[in-house]
């Protein structure tokens, strides 16, 4: 296709609705979907991480946290993000899935002889470590949001028996050994995903450059180190016995699913 | 030296490649990677056989035409040159070499070790120019440039349009190629009056031509003989993203 | 055009120059005004073949669809950007004076005529000067990232010996730069229609109808198909015939077939002794060697060229005993400073590769071979510090390390010279027409502008002046006389050149012989340089005009071309290229046997200034400097083409110089 026909075609490209069906079948457009959708679940993982950290301030603050993000905006906040979020993660989904396809064609070859010379271990399973973070936020929402296990969805706040005992939940859930290794593979893997993905988003929206690259690698490494850290206090600590709740609902559980857990028993 | 080669065969566009095994017996250490494959085909030759086909021209490094991946890297694991500029002193004696094509859709194998790549003249016919009629053109200190704005368009306008971008890339993309033009033509005044068409135009040919899409894992840059940084990637996706903008609301 | 009355006739009445009539100055532009114009509605009727898609042919075919013209260009390459104008290096002359340096379009045309040791045409030279001035504004206009000061001007250095600084440059890739502008435009027109591109097609022949050129026949490198084109007009770029030698800086594919198939169809070849000697090569390192790599003539800027006084050290050196640096300065014989000390290590191509040669021929060489010189930058190196050198110097002092292996900010580079351009070409009038009418010829492939040895950065300047400005002026001159798309491909001469063409692939194909293509092109290669390379003699000459036809029975005899012409074969075009440069191997010998005089590139041996000489006696030149004989010899030799085995027929263009009064070339 020549430049001056594009220009010529100049009438026809205010239609926005065909200038956002070329740009989403452009390999670039595609890319910056995928970068601005990476950017607010980054935004969302590290507002998420620091609400899980409130656990170490107590279970009222935990549950309070819980209970103001159910009722702001009367309610209509939680879902307005939900909406949002979910939006991003199918988009940065199908956008991604779509380019792989598109990349293992454009290279229907492999060679015999096959080397890497500077590709990080992390960008090269992109696809895989998301689509087990996909598997485990399908899990994580069934555990912790949707709360598919009544005893889960049953636990009240000792203190407040009104709402539910967030902080209770979180501990209960991970006297599990195979949630724990689920959740910490699950996590391992979303922090190799974030330390290519947020120095991609970077690259992708055009702002590395000579200067910013270093900076941009460092950023990218650090959110996903602490992320790592963060996440992955909680369960560890509950695991030590760190975290423990000795007055709360988990004590009306069976005691099965306390004593499923050898590294619980201190 | 000698040497076990593993060369990639293929008999022409159609038909189906296979890895051969060939001897190079008492190849001199000053010779050119090149060279040791002319000694190679000689034999070859001598022997009865049709010589190992393979592109190249200037063998200085500059016009681009040579390619292969050696062990699996295009233009071999030292960084920074061409094929054509690797020397034996680099390999030991007894060592295996792997010696394929440049691997992508958009670049057909047409024999051997040889591939089509016009599929980059094609990129650049769809935008990366500048046009100025002949005879036309200002007085040429008309326009002052700074010169960190001149080097840096001449460091992205050292492309030789070699392909060895598109050949490293998992995913067979010419990210860093059609970047380079963009890059070079941005960044100077003299193309910025066409720059939003000319960024539309050749990455819509890029994509035309079934390259893949940047995955941002530098393999681009690690293997280009002339270095090119990706950062000219990052500034092709920031001017593709403003001029798509300017398409959508502009009148 | 009225032709001028200088450009006398040859005996048979064709060789008229068509140089326009008036004061030098004016002539060009005085043409440009007059000359015939071509209707815009007209122009897309006409149809015109390019071959070659460097600086002359690329710049020539975008500039020619700009204007109208229905263009189809050719290279033999995969794409039009990888032809070998891209391996420039050093820079592109403009005389734009920008340095306030005292610099005009007249000096630079003087120093051009100067260079070319007065063997050059005035009139083509000043054209060329002026247009210097416009190339750089169309080359910046394009986007062609010269070098450029703090303040955003444009910079510029002094190049090859001149004195003053014109030349424009982009690091040392100012070709690649050059080409790469060209080749965007090419490709800009071939978007728009007005260019078809064929890349992978050979120029094989040249279709002549009526006397007119109207056509080529040509093979698809990919399929091996055979098809002809027919045209208004044919215009070959295709550059220079350096690979005659094997060993050359030119690329691989470098080669004089369309050359010397125009030649065979009745085109003149044009002082083809003059061959350019690149001082600064790296020297052949043994028998496997496939080219040889030329190392940008900046580094004489600040390196210093010595070999040792004496043959035992130049020996220790050579076997390794002693390093350059165990040679103190007294035993080192600078010998370019001796000789020219105004010059010095900047002294003009021929001289400095001449008197590498001598030093080499004395026993004083220092590469393994014997044949290399010391370029050394310690001085340097101490004078301005490291950093400033590698600023200069970087990318070359990788690249050397890259192929000869050693660390030249620790030990002296070794150079020697090497073949690098040939000013020799087709010859053409000043319209840049052959004497085919309808053959034009543009670039290296011409003879024109650098008589007998070519400046440095000059080859960009006339390759983009050809092609840019002058061929769009001079092409209506031809064209308005012909009705546009007269001659198709149905007119029966391209039949019987597509079967000559056909039958002569077929006869290499049936040869199998035993012997590898480029076996034979070695052999011719060697020969030349040895009889026909730095220094030339009647008795060397003789000998290879008796040697080149025995290669010639050789190979057609015994050359061995494997697989089948249908379909991509390297070595059935390298054995085609390689069968033609064996013939015009001929025409080369001839040309330097007859021109008995050394002039430029073209150094005989029997002709030099010996102590007996009053310009030697009063301290104007040097002993051993070339001696040219204007009485006899200030005339373009062009040659006509007599059949296979038949000496060809020498036609002479006197060569007037009314602005300019050959001097004597002095370096001292």
């Amino acid at each position: 296709m020549q430049k001056s026909d594009v220009l010529l075609k100049k009438p026809q490209m205010n239609s926005l609705g065909r200038t956002l069906l070329r740009f989403w079948n452009s390999s670039i457009g595609k890319k910056l979907i995928v970068a601005v959708t990476g950017l607010m679940l980054v935004g969302f993982l590290v507002g998420h991480m620091a609400g899980n950290l409130l656990i170490f301030q107590g279970r009222e603050d935990l549950n309070d946290y819980a209970e103001f993000l159910h009722h702001m905006l009367h309610g209509w906040g939680v879902w307005f993000v939900r909406i949002g979020l979910l939006t991003a993660f199918v988009l940065h989904i199908v956008a991604t899935v779509s380019l792989v396809r598109q990349n293992r064609a454009a290279r229907d070859s492999r060679y015999a002889h096959d080397a890497t010379v500077q590709a990080s271990g992390s960008s090269r399973i992109m696809i895989w470590s998301g689509l087990t973070v996909l598997a485990f936020v399908v899990f994580h929402i069934l555990h912790f949001t949707v709360r598919v296990d009544s005893q889960l969805a049953a636990m009240k706040d000792p203190g407040d028996p009104a709402r539910h005992d967030v902080y209770g939940m979180v501990i209960a859930g991970f006297s599990n050994p195979l949630v724990v290794l689920f959740y910490i593979v699950a996590i391992s893997l979303l922090c190799s995903h974030l330390s290519h993905g947020i120095a991609s988003i970077f690259q992708t929206l055009g702002l590395r450059t000579v200067k910013t690259r270093a900076a941009i690698r460092a950023v990218g490494l650090a959110v996903s180190v602490v992320l790592w850290l963060g996440f992955l206090s909680i369960p560890f600590l509950v695991a030590t016995g760190v975290l423990k709740d000795d007055k709360g609902a988990a004590a009306n559980l069976s005691p099965g699913h306390v004593q499923q857990s050898p590294l619980a028993e201190n | 030296m000698n040497l076990t080669l593993k060369v990639w065969r293929q008999s022409g566009p159609d038909a189906t490649g296979r890895i051969e095994t060939y001897e190079a017996r008492d190849i001199p250490s000053e010779a050119s990677f090149l060279e040791m494959l002319d000694i190679v085909n000689t034999g070859i030759i001598e022997s009865g056989g049709e010589p190992i086909h393979f592109d190249h021209d200037c063998r200085e490094g500059i016009c681009g035409a040579c390619s292969l991946a050696i062990n699996g890297v295009p233009h071999s694991k030292e960084s920074g040159i061409t094929t054509c500029q690797v020397h034996m002193r680099k390999f030991r004696d007894g060592d295996t070499i792997w010696i394929e094509p440049f691997r992508a859709r958009s670049f057909p194998v047409l024999k051997d070790l040889m591939v089509d790549r016009s599929a980059f003249d094609r990129i650049i016919a769809a935008g990366g120019y500048i046009d100025v009629r002949t005879g036309s053109a200002p007085e040429a200190n008309g326009i002052p440039i700074g010169k960190e704005d001149a080097d840096a368009a001449f460091d992205a306008a050292t492309c030789i349009g070699c392909g060895a971008c598109v050949a490293a890339c998992k995913n067979a993309s010419a990210m860093l190629f059609t970047g380079a033009k963009a890059y070079h033509l941005n960044t100077l005044p003299q193309g910025l009056a066409e720059k939003d068409g000319r960024v539309l135009a050749m990455v819509r040919q890029m994509d035309a031509e079934g390259f893949g899409n940047c995955t941002n894992q530098y393999e681009c840059e690690a293997v280009c003989p002339k270095e090119i940084s990706a950062d000219v990637i990052s500034k092709l996706n920031r001017d593709y993203a403003a001029a798509a903008l300017r398409e959508a609301v502009a009148g | 055009m009225a032709s001028n009355a200088s450009s006398q006739s040859s005996p048979n009445g064709t060789l008229n120059s068509a140089v326009p009539d008036g004061p030098l100055a004016t002539k060009w532009t005085d043409y440009k005004a007059h000359a015939k114009l071509i209707n815009p509605a007209n122009k897309r009727k006409y149809s015109v073949i390019v071959v070659g898609s460097g600086l002359a042919g690329g710049a020539a075919a975008a500039t020619l669809s700009e204007l109208g013209y229905q263009v189809k260009c050719f290279c033999y390459q995969d794409s039009p950007r990888r032809a070998h104008s891209i391996a420039a290096q050093g820079g592109i002359n403009g005389a734009k004076n920008y340095q306030n340096d005292g610099d005009s379009v007249w000096r630079l045309f003087y120093d051009t005529i100067k260079g070319g040791d007065f063997r050059s045409r005035e009139a083509n030279v000043h054209r060329l000067a002026e247009i210097s001035l416009q190339i750089i504004d169309q080359c910046v206009a394009q986007g062609v990232p010269f070098a450029r000061e703090y303040g955003g001007a444009l910079a510029n250095r002094s190049f090859g010996g001149a004195q003053v600084s014109r030349t424009f440059y982009a690091r040392g890739q100012t070709g690649q730069q050059l080409l790469l502008g060209c080749y965007q435009a090419l490709e800009k027109e071939v978007a728009k229609g007005g260019v078809k591109m064929y890349s992978r097609t050979e120029m094989l022949d040249l279709v002549v109808v009526n006397g007119h050129a109207k056509g080529i026949v040509v093979r698809d490198l990919v399929t091996g198909e055979i098809s002809s084109h027919a045209g208004d007009a044919v215009i070959l770029a295709t550059g220079g015939y350096g690979n005659v030698f094997f060993l050359s800086t030119n690329a691989m594919g470098c080669n004089v077939t369309a050359a010397l198939r125009a030649h065979k169809r009745g085109a003149y070849f044009a002082n083809p002794c003059y061959t350019q000697i690149h001082p600064t090569c790296i020297p052949v390192s043994g028998d496997y060697q496939s080219k040889l790599t030329l190392m940008s003539e900046s580094l004489r800027n600040d390196g210093r060229i010595w070999v040792p006084k004496s043959r035992e050290d130049a020996a220790k050196i050579r076997s390794g005993e002693l390093m350059a640096k165990d040679i103190p300065e007294e035993a080192r014989d600078y010998y370019l400073e001796r000789k020219y000390p105004s010059f010095g290590n900047l002294a003009p191509r021929d001289i400095s590769s001449r008197s590498a040669k001598e030093a080499c021929d004395d026993g004083r060489g220092v590469a393994k071979t014997g044949l290399g010189v010391f370029l050394d930058f310690s001085d340097a190196i101490r004078r301005l510090g490291k950093d400033t050198i590698k600023a200069r110097y970087g990318n070359l002092f990788q690249m050397y390390e890259k192929i000869a292996g050693e660390d030249p900010y620790e030990t002296p580079m070794k150079i020697y010279p090497a073949v690098h351009y040939t000013m020799g070409g087709l010859w053409v009038d000043y319209n840049l027409m052959s004497n085919i009418p309808g053959l034009h010829v543009l670039g290296e492939a011409n003879f024109s502008d650098h008589g007998a040895n070519r400046l440095g950065a000059s080859a960009l300047m006339q390759g983009l002046a050809d092609g840019y400005f002058v061929i769009p002026a001079t092409l209506p001159t031809y064209l308005a006389g012909q009705k546009p798309g007269a001659v198709t491909t149905a007119a029966p001469e391209f039949q019987q050149v597509e079967d000559e063409v056909k039958g002569r692939i077929a006869q290499l194909m049936s040869v199998k012989g035993a012997t590898p293509v480029d076996a034979f092109h070695r052999e011719l290669g060697l020969l030349l340089w040895n009889q026909c390379g730095m220094a030339r003699t009647e008795a060397g000459l003789k000998e290879a005009l008796a040697e080149i036809p025995r290669i010639r029975e050789k190979f057609w005899k015994d050359v061995r071309i494997p697989g089948d012409p249908d379909g991509v074969n390297m070595e059935l075009e390298k054995a085609w290229r390689v069968a033609d440069f064996i013939d015009f191997a001929e025409i080369l010998c001839y040309d330097a046997l007859t021109r008995e005089e050394s002039c430029g590139g073209h150094f005989r041996e029997e002709h030099q200034f010996t102590d007996d000489d009053e310009d030697v006696r009063s301290g104007y030149t040097n002993p051993g400097e070339a001696k040219r004989h204007d009485e006899r010899f200030c005339h373009v030799a062009a040659w006509e083409y007599k059949g296979p085995g038949v000496p060809p027929v020498l036609h002479k263009e006197p060569l007037d110089f009314e602005a300019v009064e050959p001097s004597v070339r002095s370096y001292k």
